[in-house]
């Protein structure tokens, strides 16, 4: 007990004391200060790479270039022999949540990633210091049709609301293949859990033809209700329908899809079914066989987001190349990395030189390389209009590095999110010391209380 | 000097087609000494004959010229799965952790695939030696098997027709698992953890400890009885496997990721002096000089693992291995799976960002591997008497954008290609 006392304690230590970001004067007053970054190598994304400065103004990018002028009371800061990258975004996460899948059913479009946010989860620290600033939070993948998605910002210390881009489009995660299926499979000798449709690719591809035949049904309902009510006719409304409402409005292009898939033929399969019902996949995730089928999802113009060198972990990722995301940017198609990380966020504090895997494998450009775990992931979020590069009127989300970006050498001196800085390398350090002082204060606390209570637990 | 020549001219007469070359002009980083700049690595016979900076031809050898290139020894991945595991989630592909308590007896080199997929896709990244785990450990995979002693560790080539042609050496460690406090359980089958109270769990630890003591006990009276009666004994398999190990030749490999399992492991080899290598540390903490005042070597898994602890900086994956080296600890790194074997050196070269030296890096790949099982003497390095296992790349390859250009084993040239670099052709040129 005494044990588990001091456990906890030490626990929220580390949740209470972990590197909070502090609050500038700027803030306090209400107005954030401008800052400069200045003598770095820039690697703007869009519009190449060069020394200069940036200069921030109100959280957004108010210039970049090689001479320019510090905005006035800006704080300064030389980042001479320094890299600057876009803050890194990834397509495919599951962190800062406290649940991930909803899996006891095939199509639990009801479910809300959003509803589950946990602003303390360690692991928005994690992402923060690798310099990934924006993750796209994805309900899991145990369903054809899954839970709506989040898009966060990894600001450090706000709450679950705090966190939120509010900006970004909503989207719904799909899910292909084994995992889906794996719970219509006869169930492992021990497993409690009950059988479900689908157990197979056919039955996956039958549970969205049909949910989507549904939500075409309900959204008829719905526009016959309105015409009838146009004209003054006293008609009762229907009944709502949450699963559905969500399909609606991917039918009507308000709601990007995100399909978890493998292989070339259950991509294939989603991209018609896609078009028979007249809407775009926006991204295909994992996709790991995306490489055989890029002509079809070029065509179809998809985004696909997978992992850099990931295969042999299951059957379905046996055909996994790490030449996947050079080959589908060569055959036209927009290319991200993602990390599907969950609450241990290995590596999203690494995307970086996740993104030199694809020069490494099939020679993309470093700026293309880098592009694929910034701008990229941005235009498939829908995103792109305010992160991803750096470029005057974009938000000031800024990673600097104390080498080149895709060096396995280089490491995140600092973060900004919105022009605030939320990781320093440095003040990480010192807070990790007084975060040891605190622990040995508490632990000799408790030693002193047990020496203390001890007599008066002793059974008489 | 005048002799060593000679003697050498004589072997260059009958070099041997295939695995006799001289590389030239090339920098040369032989690990065990300084590199060599515009210096030239003779092969005879499938071994290293000479490295230096002006080496004469004598015999008519094919000559490869280095200009641009670097010359590395190849890479050894301590401790991996590849060749034995194929597909980590699929039971049928996979021939580790074997059924029963004591198996010191099985030895992985038997059952390593010649064919896997696996090893040309690791080799490609400058891998040439691996380590084959008998049994899987801590941050590795397993199916539940709860081994105390699951097999011995086999140091194997990456290039071979057959597993035979493979081996270096069959036993290159004995795999011990040392029972530790198991508070929480997973059960891989139903995919859940059972809790057990901490006094409980502990007493448990305690029961299976004098199981595993046990055994060593009759191993050691195995060991008198056959040194007193060799003849009338009756062989067993198991307690004969375990004499290098009570005999200080053959070292225990075993997981410890906690500053307890540490300790305990510690205890266990002054108790049953033997010799231990630590593998899977992942938060020593004061356990740190204890090992390095002991020279026991530890060999390291991925950095690329979650943080495992709340309130572990968040830079505790990456400053391990610097932490481990300033200590004094020889230090070597292991993939502990298939799937990433190939990304070896990025373990080294990430921990580099975090605080390791470069070549203390570059050895935690290559030679401290080779001292830790003692086979330095044939792998590790690029020095005369050496197997001609050599890397030839257009940089430096714990970096992510460097190439592997050329590869030998035992001084035969290698394929690079694999599955991957096929399919990727073949899809390629998709109309």
């Amino acid at each position: 007990m005494r044990i588990r006392t001091a456990f906890i304690l030490l626990c929220c230590v580390g949740a209470l004391a972990a590197q909070q970001p502090r609050r500038t004067l700027g803030e306090a007053l209400g107005k954030k200060q401008p800052l400069l970054i200045q003598n770095a190598t820039i690697h703007t994304i869009t519009k190449g790479t060069f020394t200069g400065s940036i200069a921030i103004v109100d959280g957004k990018i108010a210039e970049v270039g090689e001479k320019i002028l510090a905005p006035a009371g800006a704080k300064v800061i030389n980042a001479s022999g320094k890299h600057v990258i876009p803050g890194m975004i990834d397509c495919h996460t599951h962190i800062a949540i406290d649940a991930i899948n909803e899996g006891s059913i095939s199509v639990s479009s009801m479910a809300r990633v959003g509803d589950v946010i946990n602003s303390e989860q360690r692991s928005i620290y994690y992402a923060l210091a690798g310099g990934v600033t924006t993750g796209n939070v994805l309900h899991g993948s145990a369903n054809a049709i899954g839970g709506l998605n989040t898009v966060l910002k990894m600001r450090w210390g706000k709450d679950a609301a705090g966190l939120v881009m509010t900006e970004a489009p909503p989207g719904i995660k799909f899910a292909l293949g084994e995992n889906p299926k794996r719970q219509g499979m006869a169930p492992q000798q021990g497993s409690q859990a009950a059988r479900r449709y689908p157990g197979t690719r056919m039955g996956v591809e039958d549970v969205i033809r049909q949910a989507f035949i549904d939500a075409r049904a309900y959204s008829f309902q719905w526009k016959s209700y309105e015409q009838s009510r146009a004209k003054g006719e006293n008609v009762l409304p229907p009944r709502r329908d949450l699963k559905l409402e969500p399909l609606v409005e991917v039918l009507e292009g308000k709601r990007l899809v995100h399909a978890h898939s493998y292989r070339a033929d259950e991509i294939l399969m989603l991209l018609r079914l896609a078009e028979e019902f007249d809407f775009r996949i926006a991204t295909l995730q994992h996709v790991l066989e995306g490489y055989k089928v890029a002509k079809e999802i070029a065509e179809h113009g998809a985004g696909a987001s997978t992992f850099s060198d990931w295969w042999s972990y299951k059957v379905e990722a046996f055909d996994a190349i790490p030449h996947n995301a050079a080959l589908l940017q060569e055959k036209g198609v927009l290319v991200s990395i993602n990390s599907d990380d969950a609450s241990g966020a290995e590596i999203m504090r690494r995307l970086n030189t996740e993104a030199a895997k694809a020069v490494k494998y099939g020679g993309v450009s470093d700026n293309d390389a880098l592009a694929m775990v910034t701008l990229n992931p941005a235009k498939q979020l829908g995103i792109d209009k305010y992160v991803g590069s750096i470029e005057p009127g974009k938000h000031a989300d800024l990673v600097i590095y104390d080498g080149d970006p895709l060096s396995i050498y280089s490491r995140v001196e600092r973060v900004f999110i919105d022009g605030e800085q939320y990781f320093d390398r440095e003040t990480d350090a010192m807070q990790r010391r007084e975060l040891d002082a605190q622990k040995k204060g508490l632990i000799e606390k408790e030693k002193l209380d047990e020496r203390q209570r001890t007599p008066a637990r002793r059974p008489s | 000097m005048r002799i060593a020549a000679l003697l050498l001219a004589a072997a260059l007469l009958n070099a041997g087609e295939n695995d006799s070359f001289l590389i030239r002009n090339a920098t040369v980083h032989p690990v065990s000494g300084p590199k060599l700049n515009n210096a030239s690595v003779l092969v005879i016979d499938g071994k290293i004959a000479e490295v230096g900076e002006r080496l004469q031809t004598r015999a008519k050898v094919k000559v490869i010229d280095g200009r641009g290139l670097h010359v590395y020894p190849g890479m050894i991945d301590a401790a991996t799965l590849v060749g034995i595991s194929e597909i980590s989630s699929v039971r049928e592909t996979a021939d580790i952790s074997e059924v029963g308590e004591f198996n010191p007896q099985l030895r992985s080199s038997i059952a390593v695939n010649p064919e896997s997929e696996h090893i040309p896709v690791t080799r490609a990244n400058g891998i040439t030696a691996v380590g084959v785990l008998a049994a899987g450990v801590s941050g590795g995979f397993g199916f539940g098997e709860i081994s105390y002693i699951g097999g011995q560790i086999s140091l194997m080539h990456l290039d071979g027709w057959t597993w035979e042609e493979m081996t270096i050496t069959h036993g290159a460690a004995m795999q011990l698992r040392l029972p530790g406090i198991e508070t929480r359980r997973f059960n891989p089958a139903t995919r859940e953890s059972a809790a057990t109270p901490f006094s409980e769990a502990r007493r448990r630890q305690e029961t299976n400890l004098r199981k595993v003591k046990t055994f060593f006990e009759e191993a050691r009276r195995y060991q008198t009885a056959k040194q007193a009666s060799p003849a009338t004994l009756k062989t067993d398999l198991r307690y004969e496997a375990m004499l290098p190990v009570l005999e200080g030749r053959l070292p225990l490999l075993i997981p410890a990721v906690r500053e307890r399992e540490i300790r305990d492991a510690l205890a266990f080899a002054e108790q049953e002096k033997v010799k231990i290598i630590l593998v899977g540390v992942r938060r020593p903490g004061g356990a740190v000089e204890e090992i390095a005042k002991r020279k026991i070597p530890v060999i390291l898994g991925s950095p690329f693992v979650p943080i495992q602890e709340e309130d572990d900086p968040y830079d505790a994956t990456s400053t391990l291995a610097a932490d481990l080296h300033r200590a004094g600890v020889k230090i070597a790194f292991a993939s502990l799976g298939a799937q990433f074997a190939r990304n070896l050196p990025y373990q080294a070269g990430h921990s580099v960002a975090y605080g390791l030296p470069y070549d203390a890096a570059l050895r935690s790949v290559t030679l401290n591997a080779a001292e830790i099982y003692g086979v330095a003497d044939r792998i590790g390095s690029i020095d005369p008497g050496k197997y001609a296992d050599l890397i030839v790349t257009d940089g430096d390859p714990l970096e992510i954008r460097t190439q592997v250009k050329m590869m030998f084993v035992k001084g035969e040239p290698v394929d690079l290609e694999s599955k991957h670099t096929r399919l990727y052709k073949k899809y390629r040129a998709r109309p």
